[in-house]
């Protein structure tokens, strides 16, 4: 059965160049980083070479770049290495749960934290987040983009927020990192995370930058890696993979492929809104990452879409998997103002890199049949229909 | 049998997973589903209640032994939220059943809401002609009459029919009982020879939301993580008689039948016989004031006929675990049958389903007013 793949938001399959580049240092390159002899050094000097090229896609400094597991763990570093009992944080309620649910382990734990409301478009408003500011207030995160809607927040008027203050400012760019151009000293964040997995690379790898003189706590004790920031010997073949995928990602932003993925998100956009009635793009007033559409297909349910989908073949996404693999409602598009009706019947397509306009074809044959076959099957949808007619 | 696309309902249990290997066995295109329909950690930490167990949705165990099975007979294979509807058409119902004085039987609810309702829907969205399960009953189709049967299990030390009585026929005819011909050591034999590792996972019995059998904690925790207080409904211990023999704590802590638990010590042992909810009293008496030979059965659904047009002459079971009396079933009302038993039963309780046989054949069934 063809199959084709539009959850590149949840994650995206290792590119060939990214995984050539990778391989040696699971075999012939397989030196501990940290040793002084050969193997040592050959390892490091690729270790460092991957963080010259992550720091090249955020504009940093190489030393400021900390590797880590991935979007979580820079996250949770971010926001635990700051914070303590008795600080402030400013986040909002469209974060990642990587950030709301570390700052809601933080309000157990002696810290006050405000959660911005977001408007019905899926933006934080700039002054919500001045008006939060307390004497205490230590941190301010909000995401650059958001992982179900795509919407990308307004990171440089926070960060201005945030040095007028004098407060700590973390942006998680999982959903930005390769999507949109990114600049730390343009955001004016003190820190950024970013994955692997949701760039090319693989899953297991990711960084975190840190604003030179930013005293964070580590939450991994041990030897003296990454600057004492966080203990542990070095993933090797994933730092490499991610210094090669974010080689990529700028090469991608420059010579037009990222433009290219624009033009195949907007063409599914379009033709589902002409071709299927009672549809809308969640977040469609707000500047959005180019490879992301959400839209809510009314009097369905999105798990059911999904799973229909999934059995012809296309891979998308509807709210979060909880632990048994069932999907809640989204707290983001819930936020955002939607009724549950309408947040359960949203769908997220969200494209990569490897993704081709066949496989655009593909879908747009599928989802406005697969659609109408779930509304005949609708109770609620028949009850509509029978009251318009 | 013509190959043909088939969802089945799967628990991770033995039943529901062998069905799924057999489906598959036969060349069907099968798909597996799972209802995610109640989230443990809710309740975790309340009084009476287990704590938090770490990663603990549904039944994260039970979902992940379907999974492996859907892995093992290489299917697909989903879990579908269903947790608010199971809460408003079976939770809330269940609780506030025993509220009312009455014992309310959530599985059969559950059928007929969630599992032959909504299942049955998404397993039609999805292109599945039929929805299986690993029930214990067979459904035949009776073409002089043109109706779909509901027939008891070959093994009638399994059979689950009693649970299924509020099947329509538009259900039935879409319902795929393929384990209605056998016994359980078969299945699990069969479940051996397809190599599922569950083939020795002990059967569950309890209500699948109530930790324990606990359905006092059950209520206590739900109310307070609701917001609500318990309802008062202390009052007093009567005779059939009217005589005022002690005081009770609530009405939700009785079943009729009950013995033990009453406060009172006489000289012979004293059984609930009645909950009159509305007056708060609970009504008691000695073991021979339990029989009766009457009772009303309302939200009646009809199976094996399409009206009961004269008093028709049946076997009758009262509970899950009841034997089945013969009695004579006539209308006495709008959706509502009284069956008039041959010999007095022991303790009929409100709450609980009556369901009428005809030998194997499911006439139809009501709840017991």
């Amino acid at each position: 059965m063809r199959r084709v793949y539009f959850d590149n938001n949840a994650t995206t399959p290792v590119l060939p160049e990214v995984f050539e580049a990778m391989r040696p240092y699971f075999g012939e390159q397989f030196g501990n980083a940290s040793s002084i002899h050969h193997h040592g050094q050959e390892t490091r000097a690729a270790v460092e070479r991957a963080r010259e090229s992550v720091a090249a896609l955020l504009g940093c400094r190489a030393s400021e770049i900390v590797f880590t597991s991935g979007g979580t763990e820079g996250d949770n570093l971010a926001i635990f290495g700051l914070a303590k009992a008795g600080d402030h944080v400013v986040t909002s309620t469209l974060e990642h749960h990587a950030v709301l649910n570390a700052c809601k382990h933080l309000e157990g734990a002696g810290c006050e934290i405000t959660f911005v409301p977001v408007d019905g478009r899926g933006l934080v408003d700039p002054d919500d987040v001045r008006r939060a500011l307390r004497p205490n207030t230590k941190l301010i995160t909000v995401m650059m983009a958001n992982n179900e809607t795509g919407v990308r927040q307004p990171v440089e008027e926070i960060g201005r927020i945030a040095a007028e203050a004098d407060v700590y400012f973390h942006s998680d760019g999982v959903q930005a990192a390769g999507k949109v151009p990114i600049d730390v000293a343009r955001i004016g964040c003190d820190l950024l995370s970013i994955s692997g997995h949701k760039m090319h690379a693989p899953q297991g790898v990711g960084a975190l930058y840190v604003r030179k003189g930013t005293l964070l706590q580590p939450m991994l004790y041990g030897g003296s890696h990454e600057r004492s920031r966080r203990a542990g010997t070095e993933n090797v073949p994933g730092i490499v993979a991610l210094g090669k995928a974010a080689e990529l990602a700028r090469e991608g932003l420059a010579d037009g492929s990222v433009a290219r993925i624009a033009a195949l998100r907007d063409r599914i956009e379009q033709t589902i809104l002409e071709s299927v009635e009672a549809t809308g793009v969640n977040g469609a007033d707000a500047p959005r990452v180019p490879n992301t559409v959400n839209i809510h297909f009314d009097y369905i349910e999105g798990e059911a879409l999904v799973i229909a989908l999934d059995l012809k073949g296309l891979a998308v996404s509807t709210g979060a998997a909880c632990s048994s693999g069932a999907i809640e409602p989204s707290h983001v598009l819930t936020a955002m103002g939607l009724t549950p009706d309408r947040a359960r019947a949203s769908l997220r397509f969200s494209l990569g890199k490897q993704n081709t306009a066949e496989d655009v074809d593909f879908a747009l044959q599928l989802v406005p049949s697969t659609v109408a076959r779930l509304r005949e099957l609708s109770p609620v949808y028949n009850r509509k229909q029978a009251i318009s007619s | 049998m013509p190959s043909t696309t088939i969802a089945v309902a799967m628990s991770g249990g033995v039943d529901s997973s062998t069905v799924a290997a057999m489906l598959r066995a036969d060349g069907h295109q099968v798909i597996g589903l799972t209802m995610q329909l109640w989230n443990q950690r809710r309740l975790a930490g309340h009084a009476g209640m287990p704590e938090a167990v770490q990663g603990r949705c549904c039944s994260l165990d039970d979902v992940y032994d379907a999974r492996r099975v859907a892995e093992t007979i290489g299917i697909p294979y989903y879990v579908v939220n269903q947790e608010e509807r199971f809460e408003r058409d079976v939770v809330r119902p269940f609780v506030d059943e025993y509220l009312s004085g009455r014992t309310p039987i959530p599985c059969s609810l559950c059928n007929n809401h969630l599992k032959f309702d909504q299942l049955l829907i998404v397993a039609k969205q999805i292109g599945a002609d039929t929805l299986a399960t690993g029930h214990y009953a067979r459904v035949e189709r009776d073409e002089l009459r043109g109706r779909w049967l509901l027939k008891r299990a070959a093994d009638p030390s399994k059979d689950q029919t009693y649970f299924l009585f509020g099947l329509t026929q538009e259900q039935l005819s879409r319902t795929r009982f393929p384990l209605g011909g056998m016994t359980k050591p078969e299945v699990r034999e069969l479940a051996r020879r397809y190599g599922l590792a569950l083939a020795e996972k002990p059967d569950s019995q309890e209500i699948c939301f109530v930790p324990g059998g606990d359905y006092k904690s059950f209520l206590d925790a739900y109310l307070a993580e609701r917001g609500e207080t318990l309802p008062d409904t202390a009052g007093e211990l009567v005779t059939s008689d009217g005589q005022v023999i002690g005081e009770h704590g609530g009405i939700h802590n009785f079943t009729v039948g009950q013995r033990k638990g009453l406060g009172v010590a006489t000289g012979s042992p004293l059984y609930v016989l009645q909950i009159k909810g509305d007056a708060r009293q609970v009504v008691v008496g000695h073991q021979e004031e339990l029989y009766s030979k009457t009772l009303r059965a309302r939200q009646v659904n009809l199976i094996a006929v399409d009206e009961l047009r004269e008093p028709m002459r049946v076997t009758v079971k009262i509970r899950h675990r009841h034997e089945g009396a013969p009695a004579t079933v006539e209308k006495s009302g709008d959706d509502e049958l009284l069956a008039t038993f041959d010999q007095p039963q022991r303790a009929i309780t409100p709450g609980q389903a009556a369901v009428f046989y005809n030998g194997d054949i499911v006439v139809g069934g009501g709840w017991i007013a």
